[in-house]
């Protein structure tokens, strides 16, 4: 780990553009990997964003993905003018989907986009309003490499 | 064994990127689901599945995987073949269902 700033910035999402799915959270994998971020952390940030960048596509009219990078962690918030979750807990469970068929077919909406942001995240909160939009927070620490 | 002897052994025909198919392969994921494959699969695998679309190729690059195989005969989209060529993520195709392409590439890579 090399980086010794914060850096920071934000990608504009807009709903429905499948085209262009997943061109954020690569942009932010290729800095994460540039800061010379451990492979692991690049791996499950990449994970984090691309599902949260897919929910935003997907369930709203557009969202932000703001990302912190500090030498001590990688913050990523997404926030979206979307239609809002009304129950948070019943979102999170694996295999609930509220996504139309076609998305399905497409092999998206399998329910498990949130799951699989929190377990790849060291800290994961989300909070929405019905009718106004939903706000989720990855945090993911940057350790040296000590596992070695 | 790389992407090309893959190609090769199981006779597929290669429609994007095809420049790249010297990456060695170091296994197989199967699965129709983006979600599952962004969870599971590992980085040098090839994935084999029926998705057509272009987020296929985003999934496999973001996973760094050495390539996609399409089954069944199905074609992918113009705009999956470009982005293909973009992140130099090769796209084989094969007239074999999943359950024979990944049976075979299960032998190859595992007996």
């Amino acid at each position: 780990m090399t980086q010794k700033k914060n850096i920071e910035g934000s990608f504009h999402l807009t709903g429905g553009d499948f085209t262009n799915a997943g061109g954020a959270s690569s942009e932010l994998k290729s800095l994460l990997t540039n800061l010379g971020i451990a492979p692991e952390i690049v791996r499950r940030a990449a994970i984090a964003t691309f599902e949260g960048e897919m929910n935003v596509i997907i369930h709203a009219v557009a969202g932000v993905m703001h990302y912190l990078v500090t030498p001590e962690h990688i913050k990523v918030t997404l926030n979206d003018m979307g239609p809002g979750i009304p129950d948070i807990e019943q979102a999170m469970q694996e295999g609930y989907s509220t996504a139309p068929d076609w998305v399905r077919e497409m092999g998206w909406g399998a329910g498990m986009g949130l799951p699989n942001m929190k377990k790849n995240a060291d800290e994961f909160r989300i909070d929405s309003i019905v009718g106004e939009g939903t706000t989720v927070e990855i945090l993911i620490k940057v350790k040296e490499d000590e596992s070695l | 064994m790389n992407v090309q002897e893959v190609v090769n052994s199981l006779s597929l025909e290669v429609q994007g990127s095809k420049g790249n198919l010297e990456r060695e392969v170091t296994g197989c994921y199967i699965s129709d689901l983006l979600s599952d494959v962004m969870a599971h699969a590992q980085a040098g695998e090839l994935w084999i599945t029926l998705q057509t679309h272009p987020n296929i190729v985003a999934v496999a690059s973001l996973k760094n995987l050495a390539g996609i195989i399409i089954t069944n005969k199905r074609v992918p989209e113009e705009e999956t073949l470009r982005k293909a060529e973009d992140e130099r993520i090769p796209i084989a195709v094969s007239a074999s269902s999943t359950f024979e392409v990944g049976g075979m590439l299960f032998k190859m890579l595992r007996c």
